[in-house]
């Protein structure tokens, strides 16, 4: 519904991969706004109004303002980009997202030399949230990215799946992608960008500091405190699906070098 | 009315309840054999046996205030409800160990380290000498000692529900509501309403 332009040549970060299905994708989804429970989200999102959409772009940046998403997508490059996902839940799928890149938003609205954070926020719009009625969450859901993360070239902004407008409980019209970190990170119906020079305030971190960091990347030596990282559960194998050991930065080895001087313990 | 209740719950024969009983996880694997559970149908399976244990715990506390209160005659029910409870807790149990976790070094560091982990083996623990008690026998054998070594059912069902709230992410009103039925069925025993009669 968006101009979703499908892309000539779909880029495979990783080789190998099997998508999950699309049925697998669009059930069994946290997205806390439409309920705590995996098959809330695609029972209570079909309310959300997604068209028209506007994006307010602010803080530290040369052209602020509201941007009207069916503006801006004819101006990015969308592909397809088939990336793991991994849960801070230990579970992981693969999910063939179609999107742009972060970092040709950020162009096109020109970044500030003094900014160092991008800042994003979820719509909170309780008459088509059930879930926000109860405060499971301070809303809205706010998430953020260090400028060199979200400038890094697998950073997409999502508009689709599977080539299909991105389904409402998948955090339409368009959500974050940040494939070296857990899934909470990926924020979802995405309605504010702020570019900021101080750390942003994140959702779950506000919740729960001790086991949501900010950096939050993939990584099986650090724990979360109540549960191991070190395997995962592929969605979508059935009842005997066995464990699979969880990849350093999700096994997206290139972005080691954005925290070569960072101890992952502490900054997790 | 209340006299024919009373005497049909009277007829049920106790095998005829466990059967009952039995029928929620039989059906929920079969589910789970045939795709039919969704894309994780371990974590539902865990996830609902778990919540059907504390659903038989919770009946469980509520037949004696109802016999004090009512003049229904429950109390029949709760032998096979305790047990069945534990049955729940049990299946529930196995199939964290050999579906989820399944990794046997990181069962025992889930055991030690996880709260919420910790939390649910102890008052599983708890249940074991209850459900293994659960027989005329033992009522018999033991005499007095058997309604104190009972009384570790307060404790076992208080820290389910804790165990519950422990695992939720984000503050979450279900766990929050079963906890507090518990508190109010376990405290109200210590109350004078329940102490008449």
């Amino acid at each position: 519904a968006m101009g979703l332009g499908l892309t000539a040549a779909p880029l495979r970060a990783a080789t190998g991969l099997e998508p999950n299905s699309y049925e697998d994708i669009t059930s069994y989804n946290n997205y806390y706004e439409f309920g705590t429970g995996k098959e809330d989200p695609a029972r209570n999102a079909g309310q959300l109004t997604t068209d028209p959409w506007t994006i307010k772009i602010d803080g530290l940046v040369e052209k602020p303002g509201d941007y009207a998403l069916s503006d801006l997508i004819p101006q990015m490059t969308t592909e397809e980009r088939i990336y793991r996902f991994r849960c801070v839940e230990a579970w992981s799928m693969v999910v063939p997202w179609n999107g742009f890149e972060l970092a040709d938003l950020l162009d096109l609205v020109g970044v500030k030399s003094e900014a160092q954070y991008v800042a994003f926020e979820t719509l909170y719009r309780p008459e088509e949230m059930p879930g926000t009625r109860f405060p499971v969450l301070d809303w809205p859901y706010r998430e953020g990215l260090r400028l060199d993360e979200a400038r890094h070239p697998l950073t997409l902004l999502a508009t689709g799946i599977y080539g299909k407008p991105m389904p409402n409980q998948n955090g339409a019209p368009i959500r974050l992608v940040v494939p070296w970190k857990y899934g909470f990170k990926y924020i979802k119906s995405i309605t504010r960008i702020t570019l900021t020079d101080k750390q942003p305030k994140t959702s779950w971190n506000m919740a729960n500091a001790r086991e949501y960091g900010f950096y939050s990347n993939v990584n099986p030596q650090v724990d979360h405190p109540r549960w191991s990282q070190a395997t995962e559960r592929r969605i979508g194998g059935g009842l005997f699906a066995r464990r699979e050991p969880t990849l350093m930065f999700n096994g997206y080895d290139e972005v080691a070098s954005l925290y070569e001087a960072m101890d992952l313990r502490k900054n997790f | 009315m209340i006299q024919q209740i009373n005497s049909r719950i009277r007829q049920i024969p106790n095998w005829a309840l466990y059967l009952l009983g039995a029928v929620p996880v039989v059906w929920l694997y079969v589910q789970g054999f045939q795709n039919a559970l969704g894309p994780d149908p371990v974590d539902v399976i865990e996830h609902r046996l778990g919540l059907w244990a504390l659903w038989l715990l919770i009946a469980g506390l509520c037949i004696s205030p109802i016999q004090r209160n009512t003049p229904l005659r429950l109390l029949k029910l709760r032998r096979p409800i305790g047990v069945m409870a534990f049955m729940y807790v049990l299946v529930h149990f196995l199939t964290w160990l050999v579906l989820d976790v399944q990794i046997p070094s990181q069962i025992w560091a889930d055991i030690v380290k996880r709260p919420y982990v910790t939390v649910g083996m102890v008052a599983m623990l708890l249940l074991l000498p209850l459900a293994l008690t659960s027989n005329d026998w033992s009522i018999r054998k033991l005499g007095s000692k058997w309604r104190q070594l009972h009384w570790l059912v307060y404790p076992a069902v208080i820290l389910a529900a804790v165990h519950m709230i422990l695992q939720a992410k984000g503050f979450q009103l279900e766990p929050m509501i079963y906890l507090t039925v518990v508190l109010v069925l376990v405290g109200v025993r210590r109350t004078p309403l329940y102490r008449r009669r």
